[in-house]
């Protein structure tokens, strides 16, 4: 089992993140379930989404307390959300930054655990092939770059399966645009996440 | 073939392949997605011949509903929470007129105070209305149960309430089996009505029924329910043989049939249990988990031999009934008849409190070893309790527990946690 959390403000198509990802560990081959946090969601206001990504059926129906990897799609949450609660050792926390952690004052925080935490400058990957600072797609593709759990042609098949004409075609330009940045930039230090998680099934 | 679909929207394709000519609706959240989808379906030509009835209520949806499948039209509607209550008369109309209307309810508590998330208190306020109610325990059961459902009601002559717990299953994106429209046809014919509304054949239905025949008519509709206990099972079997895979029924054991502990439950608790059973049989604990599927009507000589061989019973209860304890658990008592298993009630999940492995785990180590009360409270915070009965006994007026309870822990409005 491998778990996911997404943090991020609604509009910022948190749990269209969680879906596309679910989307693309399926027609990858492997089992998913996503589901949102099940608050009132505002433009504007912290939710959170998450996805859980299997070889086997999943049963679970509990939240995810201990997340693989957690990804963040707005960098002003990390100090006003419990970001790294339950991160696994070795786990990721991947934020939509063209800051880096220390720039951001969150390398201390995330220290420990052989944790890795990585910036991607997921907006601006938007704003540039897809027109929008809407970072969740081309987080997507970055996550897939840093730990293999989906991969880039899945994600491009799960984004053509929920998005149409130039929607699809930004969308699919900035996450291969993520995925290409993440592999010169990553900060590597762990090993992909690929193998299962803790929380059993 | 599976597809990776949002549930409420393989639900709506489900429903749409029943062939409804009727749907209405009031939009309540959790059940909006599954209505909007219908609408969609429909405005696009995809579902037809079908008629989608805006109405201004939930008791007009199900009024609605009445009328129609009175007419002869396959009915549906889908509700939750105050929404359910704000049908409840017309809810014992539809049962008592015997109008096979399938309803879904994607359930979610009963205000004061208002919240918005997942229990049972809905459907469970409303069991005795007469419909029959199915309990799903998975989004692919829920699918399969409301083709059950159409099945059942039309044989029947009764409506059918199948119960999906609302965004744990309804908001939930997995990979969900879709009954072809060829598997669905072969299954469900045509709306054969027992009574047609039919001006050429001019009758009545919903006379007044005095003391004279009132008990009988009654009676007869709790004998229409009984036969459903025989139909279900069937027709389940029936299903599964198209599907090839397990479509509802009464009731379903898992680990059951060795075990010390068994765990009585409905709905989507079920699956977390599972892994959780699984956890603690490698431990060696003799625990298993007794899905009710279907609470009305009660499959009480089922479930009394599906507890036979149970040291101790766990009843997990995702209602309260206030002043008593637990809805589930008074059936299975009766259901456990002279017999005096130790029986545990245990509270949880109520306005949408995960239930959890972490929690679960230490109460079913308690009862499988007798170290549980008789009536337990998941993840109950007593100090947050006992500081607002103090506070209460301070006070002359002290105001109402929900905003002075949030106040303590730090909530501003209502919101997650």
């Amino acid at each position: 089992m491998f778990s996911v959390r997404i943090h991020g403000r609604g509009g910022q198509g948190v749990v269209t993140a969680a879906e596309l990802l679910s989307l693309a560990a399926f027609g990858g081959g492997s089992f998913a379930q996503a589901f949102p946090s099940f608050g009132s969601e505002r433009m504007g206001a912290p939710v959170a989404a998450f996805c859980r990504i299997d070889q086997e059926p999943i049963r679970l129906r509990e939240p995810i307390e201990e997340p693989d990897a957690v990804i963040v799609a707005d960098a002003t949450l990390v100090h006003q959300v419990a970001l790294f609660e339950g991160l696994r050792e070795h786990g990721l926390l991947l934020i939509a930054s063209a800051r880096t952690p220390q720039e951001l004052g969150i390398a201390e925080l995330g220290a420990g655990g052989g944790r890795v935490l990585q910036c991607v400058p997921a907006r601006e990957l938007a704003l540039r092939h897809l027109g929008r600072p809407i970072p969740n797609v081309a987080l997507l593709g970055a996550f897939a770059a840093q730990t293999g759990v989906i991969d880039l042609p899945a994600l491009e098949r799960a984004i053509d399966g929920r998005f149409a004409g130039a929607a699809a075609e930004g969308n699919r330009a900035a996450a291969a645009a993520a995925y290409s940045w993440l592999l010169e930039h990553s900060v590597g230090g762990a090993p992909p996440l690929a193998s299962a998680g803790r929380e059993g099934r | 073939m599976a597809e990776q679909i949002e549930a409420s929207v393989a639900i709506a394709t489900a429903v749409a392949r029943c062939r409804p000519e009727v749907l209405c609706a009031y939009p309540i959240t959790p059940q909006t997605h599954i209505v909007e989808a219908l609408s969609r379906m429909v405005r696009a030509g995809d579902l037809a011949p079908c008629e989608m009835v805006n109405v201004e209520s939930e008791y007009s949806a199900c009024s609605v509903a009445i009328g129609a499948s009175a007419a002869g039209a396959r009915a549906y509607t889908a509700t939750a929470s105050q929404g359910l209550l704000y049908m409840a008369e017309a809810l014992f109309n539809a049962a008592g007129l015997g109008l096979p209307i399938v309803m879904t309810v994607a359930n979610r508590a009963l205000g004061a105070p208002i919240n918005i998330w997942n229990d049972h208190s809905d459907a469970l306020a409303v069991r005795d209305c007469g419909f029959i109610q199915l309990y799903a325990a998975d989004n692919q059961e829920a699918i399969d149960m409301h083709i059950l459902a159409f099945r059942i009601a039309e044989q029947l002559s009764l409506p059918v309430m199948v119960c999906m717990d609302g965004y744990v299953l309804t908001h939930a994106i997995e990979p969900l089996e879709l009954p072809s429209q060829e598997q669905v046809d072969s299954f469900l014919p045509p709306f054969a009505p027992r009574q047609i509304l039919d001006p050429d054949e001019p009758m009545t239905i919903g006379a007044m029924v005095g003391p004279e025949a009132f008990t009988e008519v009654r009676y007869l509709a709790h004998l229409r329910q009984q036969e459903a206990l025989d139909a279900i099972p069937a027709l389940a079997q029936e299903l599964s043989e198209r599907t090839g895979r397990a479509c509802g029924g009464l009731l379903s054991g898992y680990r059951t049939s060795d075990a010390a502990l068994v765990v009585v439950a409905m709905g989507s608790v079920l699956g977390t249990l599972e892994v959780l059973i699984d956890e603690m049989r490698g431990e060696g604990l003799s625990v298993g988990a007794l899905a009710i599927k279907t609470f009305r009507p009660f499959p009480r000589a089922e479930v009394a031999a599906a507890l036979g061989g149970a040291a101790r019973i766990l009843v997990l209860e995702r209602a309260i009934a206030i002043g008593a304890g637990g809805v589930l658990t008074d059936s299975v008592r009766w259901a456990l008849g002279a017999r005096q298993t130790p029986l545990h009630t245990v509270i949880a999940g109520l306005g949408g409190r995960p239930i959890t492995r972490r929690s679960l785990r230490p109460v079913l180590e308690a009862a499988a070893t007798g170290g549980l009360g008789e009536l337990h409270f998941l993840d109950l915070r007593q100090d947050l309790v006992d500081r607002e009965l103090a506070r209460c006994r301070s006070s002359a007026r002290p105001g109402p527990h929900a905003e002075a309870i949030l106040r303590e822990i730090g909530i501003v409005g209502a919101g997650p946690v």
